[in-house]
């Protein structure tokens, strides 16, 4: 099972290696890793989404806390929590035909149009995993000439007394 | 040198800062090895009050800091340049991490502006050293170092102690800084103390007056949060048989009828046993490491097992937990202490007793030849348990821990996690710079000696009175008794001597007879040299060294092909132990 790793970090060079390299260096694998600023200057936040069971993913978790410059790790898998991923997709269109197809897509997913060119066109879509997937599943009959995804990132969600991590 | 504007406007320099901190924090003795990326540092100790070792190799620097913490409680602290003196050091800091070791580690680093551009001497240190320290930083400005520093003390010496590295760039060195000592190390993202849960603690207290068979299981943990009496007044309130492992011994006494010795790959009989027998295992500062375990889904299948640890990743890692007890193993312990009620365990205590006397460590050997394990017994006979008995990795290791008798903690310091070959003589050194009083004897093999030989000089040229004992097998044993044992005793690789080395390893079948000649050896250090050749040579001439306040290297020419028994063969269950 994946499970969504959130950790709080100090905002300090080399963190993203060494939470990289502890987790590795166990054995166990990432499979997405979104790292970026907070709304406190000095702290970053990570998300990693880690493939494995429980006695895994405990084990990841516990880890991860341990090294001096993480503030907290939470395992947000079974407790309330937002996940997002954005992906962006440029997809070839070889006729008006297609591309009418792949907008009529776009339209069903609130994917965005981020670029069009005369051969092909780019959506932008962000979206829990769920829907993610399902996107991919429909475009799979066309021509997919670039792809990038932004990893999960996530959030727990406050209103059930949760502190935030 | 500094210059006062004001009294809180001292201006020191980047290596002024690190010496001066590193007196601060208590060190009385650096291992250093100089070179380029460290030479400003060094230029401050040489008017420092610090005692100063070099030894001959940063390898030999890290055990040496490391055999000085374990002997005294406190860091050890070593310094060396940068690329190939930090990447020496490697060996030593995974050696001290994974057995908990506190230990500050300076490195050199090349100029910042030069980082990166693959300089001269120049390696990725903090990369390289991040998953064998238990932190490590890289100084990007000389404001930084007095913090980093005390920090640095702090995290090694909190927790679970463990070696913490300083990466230094030379021209941070170099610069000027008004920086103080910071009046209070906090470390927001650092959690080393944990509050003991009550509801736990009385929990287990419980179980424990319930138990009909119980067994305390005690590590190293144990001896670093000063548990011992603790651990000792539970004993023997519950009459709980103890039984430690090779990083407990002499957390509790093997001299109390409560001891059941060493538990493990090589432990007694009588503890492996108990430990399938016990009905509530009891593990103080113990991780339930595979060399204790075996088999991990069948170790102690009948007990419910509490797990007293510091370190929240260990609980739960190897077996199931039925009581955690997240904390200071001491803290715990005495939470426990007055929940506990008074205990007899008799018919427990007599069923062990009557093991005991059925499975007492034993071994044979031909007349004339020296058995390892009785040169072991007449050191333990001479020292009382009142030496610290510091040893190599191998044979001669298990049978240390199995035959000297440890009655108090760090009285018994060894590699164990990371299993270290050429640990023994330097540490045995560190170990003697921390404790100048004791008696310090080192345990090492014909191969673990040679890795680290060039440090008997360091022995030698600060007077320290090591009593370096060479069990000399001419093999590799531990590694030869594997391959008899599992590998049809095709003994690829492990024979030292001349004779009966397999067809593409021969070598000249005449002289020397020695490979090494050890006396020799020593003798180039000046070193006092002795080769024991006959049993009967063996009591009187250990009588004699130990007596004398020099160093000496003692040659022990034993029995070659002894195997350590008993022994869990690897990857089966405690039960599958094979006795002799």
């Amino acid at each position: 099972m994946q499970h969504i790793i959130t950790a709080l970090v100090e905002n300090k060079p080399g963190m993203l290696a060494r939470i990289v390299g502890l987790v590795s260096g166990r054995g166990y694998n990432i499979e997405t890793l979104n790292v970026g600023p907070t709304q406190d200057p000095t702290l970053s936040k990570m998300t990693l989404v880690v493939p494995g069971d429980a006695h895994v993913l405990r084990q990841v978790t516990l880890q991860v806390s341990k090294l001096v410059d993480v503030l907290r790790v939470t395992d947000v898998t079974g407790k309330r929590h937002i996940d997002r991923e954005l992906i962006l997709v440029e997809i070839a269109t070889e006729s008006v035909a297609q591309r009418t197809e792949i907008l009529d897509l776009a339209t069903l997913f609130d994917a965005e149009i981020a670029g069009v060119s005369q051969c092909s066109i780019t959506l932008q879509l962000a979206a829990d995993s769920n829907v993610i997937s399902d996107f991919m599943l429909l475009l799979k009959p066309y021509h997919i000439l670039d792809l990038s995804r932004s990893g999960r990132i996530a959030v727990a969600h406050t209103n059930n007394g949760d502190s935030p991590a | 040198m500094s210059d006062k504007k004001e009294n809180d406007q001292i201006e020191r320099t980047g290596a002024q800062c690190v010496v001066e901190e590193l007196e601060r924090n208590g060190c009385d003795v650096i291992f250093g090895y100089p070179g380029g990326a460290v030479l400003d540092i060094f230029d401050s100790i040489y008017s420092s009050p610090m005692h100063l070792v070099l030894p001959r190799h940063e390898q030999g620097a890290v055990h040496m800091a490391d055999g000085y913490a374990r002997a005294t409680g406190r860091p050890g602290v070593c310094l060396v340049t940068s690329g190939p003196g930090a990447t020496n050091t490697i060996t030593g800091l995974a050696t001290a991490y994974i057995d908990g070791t506190p230990m500050v580690c300076i490195t050199g680093q090349v100029p910042l502006p030069a980082i990166g551009n693959d300089a001269f001497q120049e390696a990725d240190t903090i990369g390289i050293s991040r998953p064998c320290t238990k932190h490590n930083r890289l100084i990007r400005s000389v404001d930084e170092i007095p913090e980093a520093i005390a920090e640095a003390f702090y995290i090694a010496s909190t927790g679970k102690p463990g070696p913490v590295l300083i990466d230094i760039p030379k021209d941070v060195q170099k610069q000027f800084t008004t920086m103080q000592t910071p009046e209070k190390v906090q470390i927001r993202s650092y959690t080393p103390h944990f509050e003991i849960n009550n509801k736990e603690v009385a929990a287990l207290a419980k179980a424990i007056n319930k138990a009909k068979r119980p067994l305390l299981y005690v590590g190293g943990g144990a001896i670093t949060a000063k548990a011992c009496k603790a651990l000792s007044e539970l004993a023997h309130k519950a009459q709980i048989p103890v039984t430690t492992t090779l990083m407990g011994l002499g957390a509790f006494p093997e001299t109390d009828p409560l001891s059941l010795n060493m538990l493990g790959m090589h432990g007694h009989a009588t503890a492996n046993i108990a430990v399938s027998y016990c009905d509530l295992l009891i593990s103080v500062g113990a991780r339930f490491s595979d060399r204790v375990t075996g088999k991990a889904s069948e170790f102690a299948q009948k007990a419910q097992i509490a797990h007293i640890d510091i370190d929240p990743s260990s609980i739960g890692k190897s077996v199931r937990v039925d009581y955690p007890i997240l904390g200071d193993a001491r803290e715990a312990l005495e939470h426990l202490l007055p929940l506990v009620s008074e205990n007899k365990h008799e018919k427990w205590l007599e069923q062990l007793s009557e093991l005991k006397a059925k499975y007492p460590l034993k071994y044979t050997v031909a007349d004339g030849d020296i058995a390892t394990q009785y040169v072991l017994e007449e050191v333990d006979r001479i020292c009382q348990g009142n030496a610290i008995v510091v040893t190599d990795v191998g044979q001669h290791q298990m049978w240390a821990a199995q035959y000297i008798t440890l009655k108090e903690p760090r009285t018994f310091i060894t590699s164990g996690g990371l299993g270290t070959m050429g640990f023994g003589l330097p540490a045995a050194i560190g170990a003697q710079l921390g404790q100048p009083d004791r008696l310090v004897v080192a345990i090492c093999g014909d191969g673990g000696i040679q890795m680290n030989a060039q440090e008997l000089v360091v022995a030698v040229e600060h007077k320290l009175p090591v009593k370096t004992i060479i069990l000399n097998n001419t093999y590799l044993g531990m590694v030869r008794q594997w391959q008899e044992m599992f590998y049809e005793r095709r003994y690829s690789g492990v024979v030292l001597s001349q004779a009966d080395r397999p067809k593409n390893e021969r070598i000249e079948e005449s002289k020397p007879v020695f490979l090494p000649d050890f006396v020799k050896l020593a003798d180039a250090h000046g070193m006092n040299a002795i080769r024991i050749t006959k049993p009967e040579d063996v009591r009187p001439t250990l009588e004699r060294v130990f007596a004398d306040r020099k160093p000496w290297l003692i040659e022990v020419m034993v029995e070659t092909e002894t195997n350590v028994f008993p022994m869990v063969p690897p990857g089966m269950s405690v039960a599958e132990m094979i006795i002799d």
